[in-house]
């Protein structure tokens, strides 16, 4: 599928594909004629990918409509040429961008994947923030910047020497598109997240650079004359609110097109005449931001529709695919702590330091001495996680199972198995890690009977109120937890049950995974150090070595497994689920 | 003259599209003059044929091809549709999903039931002179708006054949809007809101954008004649009442006294008006209640679902009103004011004169082509007017593509 008319693939792909070369063409283009489901002959479609085979990607840019061949090489020759001759800035003049125009050169399999995951840390950022603080007031516009110079994007309109921050910019927009692009609430999330973006950064120009910036868009709106403007200005006021006599005389005025203006023209929030809509300049963000919207939405909406199954290659698609249910943080996988958590203490840790979620499944499994698979995936990673030592999983689950109707040998010849294989003592040696609450949210929702997943996400709202009430939350603590609950923002839900449970006003950090939530309550409430450990009689040696697990452990191989790589899953389908 | 009657329609019909539809002015319109490839061949048309057979997307090569499937059909009713993306006869072969409208022009449909809650006169159906005004009114505001404000230059107004009017905005660039310009347009024309249950359905305040000002001054016009004389909205104790309701509290005490004391509803609008302005010129706190009462009686009410959808279908002009046999015709701006629906030619009032005209001793001259026969045919009726002001209209675009070309060519340089 390619975009031209012609049907002839890029130059640059025209090698023959043998097998063995781990060589992916994933095409991003108009199938068919450029008046596919109203696209217009010369709109920008979209963009092919190519992925080398030394792990480098290239993109090639594409077009609709006849002519577009030429466009498109001499636009990739023009940038060829501009980086050859040094003159980076020329490719990125401005600080922020429409992103209009696919990148068009290689980068590497690596740069891919970090840029992407970057973008994806910063419009999370941008999404928490949108959430906690209003838009427009200095918080939040600090914590933004800050945010965008950590992460290497371009914080600042003015500075000067910005090319590779600028270039990160544009190439993980573009990536970041292909894996949003697929469904309607991705879509939707995307575009909210980027227009945020868009909004600070525009918010930052100077005049002088909107003015620029508007004309290399091509949308710099004709200004209205002083003349005219004083023929006009009692209507100007009369039409505009908010704007009297003398501030319509000192501000500045634009004709745009009714398109361009649909929500002040529809709302008769200006002067219309002749067909124009009469901006002021304290407007022209709103029409440069839907501007942007219309733009993208679109884009996004043709990415989807063309994006064909993207074929062979498992480098590319499984990123893809993940990029939109990642978690970027770290993985809990190897402990510091590992040994310092006694089995005593977990009753009073579950009420103190852990997240609802741990905390529901600890008490199921103290209430009824079993869990069904999902807890006991989601509960024992997060207790490997918080620092239990393999041992010590074991003889926690063992002691509660045999209390339910496990006998102690068929939990040896099952449930041992599964919380060994999850400590990467069997099978293939895996070692998972705990999940993030991206994963507990979007993965697995619980049935009848079960108890995992997020309690904000997955309870219904009247029994999560009923249970916060028994933690004694107090009444307005639960009203705000609700409140984001049903706007969707769980883990913020979560970041102000954690607040309110340790009694401070700002948890200071965002909240990702039930682990880090444990680590930085038993933080808070250690004043800064690690957490204690008390004394206990559980038989645990593991005190002097911190940094990773002891090995000599005797794990009693189960007679059943006798193939390599059992999955999970599979095993525990052998012994009757309930 | 002999009724109409819808049984007569099967003899009528092929009459009227042979012999006095305006085949060759309607090809004109529709084809755009040609700048676009295929744009007639694109475009939606649905029949209703006798026994409410209705049929979609049917399209044609050719305004011939359309007006032989006319004649050998004999449609009740014809609605015009958007122009799509493939031929829309052949809308079953193309792959789910592609086909789909392009363009069309920006349609208002008026209609006379949407103001039953103003009218003392009639109700639903019905039509008088008295309440036709408020198609006129209608016509002026939406007009001047269209022109003035929205700067759109080919419109064509046209009745639709039993309780409103029609408009339709033909202008290259408007022909290509969104369903979200088209609405974002209907709203901004939209000053009367509110249903059964609300009383007050315009509410104004400072400052009074430009629209609302002229549209005000256009309806001011009217005012006296259709409202206080015709309606006579103030004319009694009961009907005062409504109109008072509209009104700020205090002031409508003062004035439920002060109106008993004056003798017709001219007199008492004077007082009522004569409160608000002072209210306005005293620069405290303004009341615009006497703009507000004129708006909810006259102000044009809009159908936002004809208008938003580029695949909207609507009844073609001169088309048949399959109730009333009345021809939709189009309107001349000239002479608005002076439109009588009652006096629009039905079909058979139209077939009638045809008859009388051929029995006047003209022998037919088997050599002549048909189209000059209907030329001169539809000339010798009443529909020969409404047939002028369409072919004005479409000479007005022709002459503005006309101007374009002169002008694009004058650019570049090439003669």
């Amino acid at each position: 599928m390619w975009a031209r008319q012609s049907g002839a693939p890029p130059p640059h792909c025209r090698r023959p594909m043998a097998a063995r070369e781990a060589r992916l063409i994933a095409e991003v283009g108009v199938a068919g004629g450029a008046r596919e489901a109203g696209a217009r002959a010369g709109d920008r479609l979209g963009f092919s990918l190519c992925l080398g085979g030394r792990g480098s990607v290239s993109w090639a840019g594409a077009g609709g409509g006849s002519g577009a061949a030429q466009m498109e090489f001499s636009s990739r020759a023009r940038q060829k040429h501009l980086r050859l001759a040094g003159d980076r800035r020329e490719l990125y003049p401005h600080s922020l961008q429409f992103y209009l125009e696919p990148p068009t050169e290689s980068i590497s399999l690596v740069e891919f994947e970090s840029f992407a995951i970057d973008r994806l840390r910063l419009l999370k950022v941008v999404e928490n923030l949108g959430v906690s603080y209003v838009r427009s007031t200095d918080s939040y516009k600090t914590k933004l910047e800050n945010e965008l110079r950590k992460l290497k994007f371009p914080y600042r309109a003015l500075a000067e020497d910005d090319y590779e921050a600028r270039r990160k910019d544009h190439i993980s927009h573009f990536i970041l598109r292909l894996a949003y692009c697929q469904s309607e609430d991705l879509r939707r999330w995307f575009l909210q997240q980027e227009m945020d973006l868009f909004r600070y950064r525009f918010s930052q120009l100077t005049d002088g650079l909107m003015q620029k910036f508007l004309e290399h868009v091509n949308l710099s709106f004709e200004a209205v004359s002083e003349d005219l403007k004083t023929e006009l200005a009692n209507e100007l006021c009369a039409s505009t609110p908010g704007l009297s006599l003398p501030k319509v005389k000192e501000q500045m005025f634009y004709k745009v097109g009714l398109a361009d203006a649909v929500d002040l023209f529809r709302t008769r929030r200006v002067f219309v005449k002749d067909g124009f809509a009469y901006v002021p300049f304290k407007e022209i963000d709103v029409i440069v931001l839907n501007n942007y919207r219309t733009k993208l939405s679109k884009a996004l909406a043709l990415t989807a529709r063309s994006l064909p199954s993207i074929q062979s290659d498992e480098r590319l698609q499984p990123l893809l695919n993940h990029l939109s249910h990642s978690y970027v943080g770290p993985d809990y996988s190897v402990q510091k702590n590992t040994g310092k958590i006694s089995l005593e203490q977990i009753d009073s840790l579950s009420v103190k330091s852990f997240p609802l979620c741990m905390r529901q499944l600890h008490k199921a499994l103290r209430d009824s001495h079993h869990l069904r698979h999902g807890g006991r995936m989601q509960y024992g990673l997060f207790l490997k996680g918080i620092g239990l030592t393999l041992e010590q999983a074991l003889e926690f689950w063992k002691k509660e199972f045999i209390r339910g109707k496990v006998d102690a040998d068929k939990f040896d010849k099952g449930y041992a198995y599964s919380i060994r294989h999850s400590y990467g003592k069997e099978g293939k040696r895996t070692d998972y890690t705990p999940y993030s609450c991206m994963k507990i949210i979007m993965s697995n929702p619980p049935s009848q009977g079960d108890y995992h997943g997020c309690p904000f996400r997955h309870s219904d709202p009247e029994l999560l109120k009923q249970k916060l009430q028994s933690y004694k939350i107090p009444p307005s603590g639960i009203t705000q937890i609700l409140e984001l609950v049903k706007g969707m923002h769980y883990q913020l839900a979560c970041q102000k049950y954690f607040e309110l449970t340790h009694e401070v006003d700002d948890i200071g950090f965002s909240l990702n995974h039930p682990n880090q939530y444990f680590t930085e309550s038993q933080r808070l409430l250690n004043g800064g150090r690690e957490p204690k450990k008390e004394l206990s009689t559980s038989g645990n040696s593991q005190q002097k070595n911190n940094s990773q697990e002891s090995m000599n452990l005797n794990s009693t191989p189960t007679s059943s497994n006798t193939t390599a790589d059992t999955e999970l899953e599979g095993l525990e389908a052998y012994f009757t689920e309930d | 003259m002999a009724p109409f009657e819808p049984a007569a329609l099967p003899e009528l019909l092929p009459v009227f599209y042979r012999r006095l539809f305006p085949h060759g002015p309607y090809g004109r319109w529709l084809g755009y003059g040609g700048v676009v490839k295929n744009y007639f061949q694109l475009r939606e048309f649905s029949f209703t044929l006798r026994d409410d057979v209705y049929v979609r997307f049917q399209s044609f090569g050719s305004p011939q091809e359309l007006e032989r499937e006319l004649q050998k059909i004999n449609p009740y009713k014809i609605d015009i549709g958007a122009v799509y993306s493939h031929r829309p006869n052949q809308h079953n072969t193309v792959r789910l999903g592609a086909f789909q409208p392009q363009e069309k022009e920006l349609v208002f449909d008026i209609d006379m039931t949407d103001y039953d809650d103003v009218r003392t006169c009639c109700s639903s159906a019905d039509i008088c002179s008295k309440c036709w005004t408020l198609m006129t009114i209608a016509v002026r505001v939406i007009d001047r708006a269209l022109t003035e404000d929205l700067g759109m230059r080919h419109r064509l107004w046209v009745y639709s054949g039993r309780r409103g009017v029609h408009c339709w905005v033909c202008d290259d660039a408007v022909r290509k809007w969104s369903p979200a310009l088209r609405a974002a347009t209907v709203e901004y024309l939209t000053l009367v809101k509110g249903g059964a249950d609300m009383v007050k359905k315009v509410n104004l305040s400072y400052p009074v954008h430009p629209f609302i000002r002229r549209s005000v001054a256009v309806v001011e016009k009217y005012f006296e004649e259709y409202a206080l004389v015709g309606q006579d909205i103030l004319g009694s104790p009961e009907s005062w009442a409504k109109v008072l309701a509209l009104v700020p509290e205090d002031i409508r005490e003062a004035l439920q006294g002060e109106f008993p004391r004056r003798k017709d509803s001219v007199q008492r609008w004077e007082v009522l008006r004569g409160r608000m302005e002072r209210t306005r010129g005293r620069g405290a706190a303004p009341c615009y209640a006497d703009w507000e009462i004129m708006l909810q009686f006259c102000f044009p009410r809009l159908d936002i679902n004809v208008s938003k959808g580029v695949g909207h279908l609507l009844k073609s002009p001169f088309s048949v009103h399959p109730k009333t046999g009345r021809i939709s015709v189009p309107l001349d701006l000239q002479t608005l004011d002076q439109f009588d629906p009652f006096a629009v030619p039905t079909i058979t009032s139209l077939c009638h004169e045809l008859d009388t005209a051929g029995s006047d001793g003209e022998q037919e001259d088997v050599g002549e082509t048909e189209p000059k026969r209907r030329a001169r045919d539809y000339k010798r009726t009443s529909l020969a007017p409404y047939v002028r002001v369409f072919e004005q209209f479409v000479e007005g675009m022709e002459s503005a593509r006309r101007g374009e070309r002169l002008r694009r060519s004058d650019i570049q340089g090439d003669f």
